[in-house]
């Protein structure tokens, strides 16, 4: 077995094969024992299972305040809440998900997780950055709770002014805490845009990169250019609200619409951050699941990098009736459609890629399915919405939420429970129940259709967002969301039943349970602690299911090695292997 | 299909209403076509290409130029339709016509004033003539609010700084509801006002009398046709339940304490100033929020609410 043989300069390396160790005795995850070492590790893996952690304590409190929302909403005007109370959950509901969940959900988590197993390599570039960036988030988290039990936030997410210069509760502390973040954010795409170019295992090239690493170079870059602008306008509303230096507020000579292009000009891309890296990983579900070569490998790493940069040219879409000329409305709206289309070529390679597979519907299988149908409306509404006639009419409405939480949620959150179930085996080398986990699959996303479903009238038919109260027409539809919602929290418990009973009592997961050619399983699960217990080779494109697996698990064999048995193959290093 | 569309948009009562509608209905249409085609292709293939065995050996199929050109090209040329037809549609929108009439509005947190021409003042209730373009001139007197008629299909930020507009033809002489649709606070969601839609003989009629309220009607309930007229009633109310702001009830002649502890009698001038000027005196436990009513509420109307409260004991 052996690869291209030729020519010219090529060094030549010895190379055997690597099987996975099964059952390791040793891994990342006993190789340190106790509090301390968990605290101040600098491994990637457990910093990634940290991140973890948190975020899904944040998903936890954002979820039941979402729930304490939807139950608010059951009736018209006051149901067990008051409107001031309201105000504050909804805004703590959207700033928690946002900026504490969704922003370093994938790339943070789940992401630093696997980006050095999927490269080959020991660990990310700056290991000590990866867990400064850890803390900074905490400490970010901590102002934020701080602000939350100091008086609260009744902004909205967004932090619009002149209503956030005026009005009452610890904005001060909340946009602080989001500043601190932001620089978590930073530090985590600085690292891997460097760990990405220098860190490559031999043979990896940019050509046989995972689309799940392509994805995250592009976040990588919208974390590096776009955070500073929102790191800047929060500096400038904090010293509005502290110093009063006019610069948003009409009353001190400021102007309201430039805090709205300062903050799109970040959240927008933000969306991104958010949801590009979802699209990473359903490349990975979905190549494995359907164990088969990837449909349109360049279209779709390609689009991600058109994403991420059309991404930053869109923000104005935001404003269509916030009193922008018609002419930049104008451009907005065009540009805004042109990053449908990289969008709808990924959803078209996706499909593709099923076609004559060998398809195995599990868990991270359902997912990535569920994310493709949920997804595609996410789109679509975003065409509707992008549409300037008709944004008049649905700016600011339940349509507005809907489309949004059919991306973000239906979108990313499905794309990142895909990731969790598939990575799972590998994070804690057990396996989980896969009849739960399906049965929580379809009870989540009968529940999110249920809730966001009946949004996409009411906002059609008028209903404004962030309303307290409501017309009593809207009621019916308003029920509806609601049972929806409290449906997908039932499906989330369970969720969180199986996975941590899987932790403690689950099956062992074999080293590459899913059969899959990705390089990350091409090591024992758990993870060794270096990851690899050899310098892994690269030959073959991630994807290639048609190449032997043993092709697959290749190191460089050391010279003391020279006399054992072992499959040798020559290789080249540096050079692009053809690849159809 | 047209019969979903028709569901989900709310009744079309202006002239551009119809044209937003049909892309609406274009979308959706063209959205949910495309949709089912990827489902059932989703589905067809993970039934028909369902795992048989470990040993299942896949084709190589890396790409195909012709297809990925074909799902590039379709929906750039839909979405370039979708932008075309949008941006005309904007352009009507907020394009007014010359001879459009003009009404001034202000928003404050949380109430809506209508200007007339004739200098007539309306709070909460929009009358406009009916076949004939109005054009708002919007203005803000605090925080941002936004204007939305869902039933004209339009809507327009009001800010503090600068002024802004929109226009639209009513097709029927009809009521329709009119939403704030930018977050400002506490009673956000309350801030809703009527737009009602006049013949023209009864346009102009309304505002030669301006006013419905009737000047033989008895002193106190005038003011109470004001208090509900002018949205108080939205912060204060006449049971002596807590709103955003103290109740009418037992208002009257009572020691009301100011945040700064200082004990006030609620008698005529307190009444007057809580109106004109609202934030010189804040009743301990309530929040400094209230908009001036001054220029819009006359001196013989507060005499009238004044009344009224002495009713409430």
């Amino acid at each position: 077995m052996s690869t291209s043989q030729d020519s010219k300069k090529s060094t030549k390396l010895r190379v055997k094969r690597f099987k996975p160790e099964e059952n390791p005795k040793h891994h990342y995850l006993n190789a340190e024992k106790g509090l301390w070492a968990w605290l101040t590790t600098v491994d990637h893996k457990k910093i990634g299972l940290l991140y973890l952690a948190s975020i899904a304590l944040f998903f936890l409190v954002g979820g039941i305040l979402a729930l304490v929302i939807r139950a608010e909403l059951l009736t018209p005007a006051r149901s067990f809440i008051d409107a001031d109370v309201y105000n504050q959950v909804f805004t703590l509901h959207g700033a928690i998900m946002i900026f504490f969940f969704l922003v370093p959900s994938v790339p943070a988590a789940l992401g630093n997780f696997v980006l050095p197993l999927q490269l080959g390599a020991k660990d990310v570039a700056f290991p000590r950055l990866n867990l400064a960036s850890f803390y900074i988030y905490t400490i970010g988290s901590v102002f934020t709770l701080i602000a939350i039990f100091t008086g609260g936030v009744d902004t909205g997410w967004t932090f619009y002014t002149p209503y956030s210069a005026e009005t009452g509760g610890n904005v001060l502390m909340m946009t602080l805490g989001i500043f601190i973040l932001g620089f978590s954010s930073i530090l985590t795409g600085v690292n891997f845009i460097v760990t990405i170019h220098k860190m490559r295992s031999p043979g990896l090239t940019w050509d046989k990169l995972p689309l799940n690493l392509w994805a995250l170079y592009a976040t990588s870059i919208i974390q590096v250019l776009a955070t500073p602008v929102l790191a800047i306008t929060l500096l400038l509303l904090t010293l509005e609200r502290a110093l009063g230096i006019g610069i948003f507020d009409p009353n001190l000579g400021g102007d309201p619409v430039l805090y709205q292009h300062f903050f799109w000009f970040y959240s927008h891309p933000a969306v991104y951050i958010m949801i590009v890296p979802g699209f990473g990983i359903i490349s990975e579900v979905m190549s494995t699941f359907s164990r088969k070569t990837i449909f349109g490998y360049w279209a779709i790493a390609i689009s991600s990098l058109a994403i991420a940069f059309i991404g930053f040219l869109v923000w104005g879409h935001h404003m269509f009736t916030a009193g922008q000329s018609s002419l930049a409305s104008m451009v907005f709206s065009f540009l805004t459609f042109l990053v449908g289309i990289p969008t709808g070529i990924k959803i078209f390679n996706w499909v593709a890629t099923m076609y004559k597979g060998s398809i195995d519907m599990k868990a991270p299988m359902l997912y990535a399915m569920i994310f493709l149908f949920l997804f595609t409306i996410g789109g679509f509404t975003g065409i509707m919405l992008g549409a300037l006639a008709v944004d008049i009419h649905l700016h600011d409405t339940y349509y507005v939420v809907a489309h949004f939480h059919y991306v973000m949620m239906g979108g990313m959150v499905m794309a990142f429970l895909a990731g969790l179930h598939y990575w799972w085996p590998k994070m804690f080398g057990r396996m989980y129940s896969e009849l739960w986990a399906r049965i929580s699959a379809i009870i989540v996303f009968i529940g999110f259709n249920m809730t966001f479903l009946p949004q996409f009238v009411m906002g059609s038919q008028g209903m404004p967002r962030r309303y307290f109260n409501y017309i009593e027409q809207f009621q019916p539809f308003h029920q509806l969301s609601t049972v929806g919602a409290f449906t997908m929290a039932v499906g989330f418990f369970i969720m969180a039943a199986y996975l941590g009973h899987s932790i403690f009592k689950g099956k062992r997961a074999a080293a590459n349970p899913w059969g899959s050619r990705a390089l990350e399983w091409q090591t024992s699960s758990p993870a060794p602690h270096h990851n690899f217990e050899h310098t892994p080779v690269i030959i073959n494109g991630p994807y290639d299911y048609h190449k032997p697996m043993s092709e697959f698990q290749l190191g460089i064999a050391h010279e003391h090695d020279e006399h054992h048995e072992g499959e040798k193959v020559d290789v080249e290093t540096g050079t692009a292997t053809g690849k159809a | 299909m047209n019969r979903l569309s028709e569901f989900m948009l709310p009744p079309a009562k202006s002239t551009l209403a119809g044209e937003t509608d049909a892309l609406f209905h274009f979308i959706n249409v063209t959205s949910l076509i495309i949709l089912t085609g990827i489902t059932i292709a989703i589905i067809v293939f993970a039934w028909k290409y369902r795992r048989r065995s470990e040993d299942d050996v896949t084709p190589v199929i890396t790409h195909n130029s012709t297809l990925e050109i074909t799902w590039s090209v379709i929906p750039l040329i839909l979405v370039m339709i979708v932008f075309g037809w949008g941006f005309s549609g904007y352009m009507n929108l907020t394009t007014a016509p010359d001879d459009a009439y003009e009404i001034r509005v202000v928003g404050k947190s949380w109430l809506w004033e209508f200007h007339y021409e004739t200098g007539a003042v309306s709070v909460n209730e929009l009358h406009v003539p009916v076949d004939r373009p109005v054009k708002l001139v919007m203005t803000s007197d605090d925080v941002l609010h936004s204007l939305y008629i869902p039933d004209y299909r339009v809507k327009m930020d009001v800010l503090p700084n600068r002024y802004t507009s929109l226009w639209f033809e009513a097709t029927e002489t009809s009521e329709s509801i009119i939403f704030c649709s930018e977050y400002c606070g506490t009673q956000h969601s309350n801030m809703d006002a009527k737009v009602i839609v006049h013949s023209q003989d009864e346009f102009d009629e309304w505002l030669e009398s301006g006013d419905e309220i009737d000047e033989d009607m008895p002193p106190a309930e005038r003011g109470e046709a004001l208090v509900v007229r002018n949205g108080c009633n939205a912060c204060h109310s006449d049971d002596g339940s807590r709103l955003v702001g103290p109740s009418f009830q037992g208002l009257w002649m009572s020691d009301v304490t100011l945040e700064d502890g200082e004990v006030v009698t609620a008698d005529e001038n307190y009444i007057r100033e809580s109106i004109i000027d609202p934030n010189a005196k804040i009743t301990e436990g309530y929040d400094a929020v209230m908009p001036s009513y001054q220029g819009v509420i006359s001196d013989r109307g507060i005499d009238d609410i004044i009344e009224y409260i002495k009713t409430l004991e």
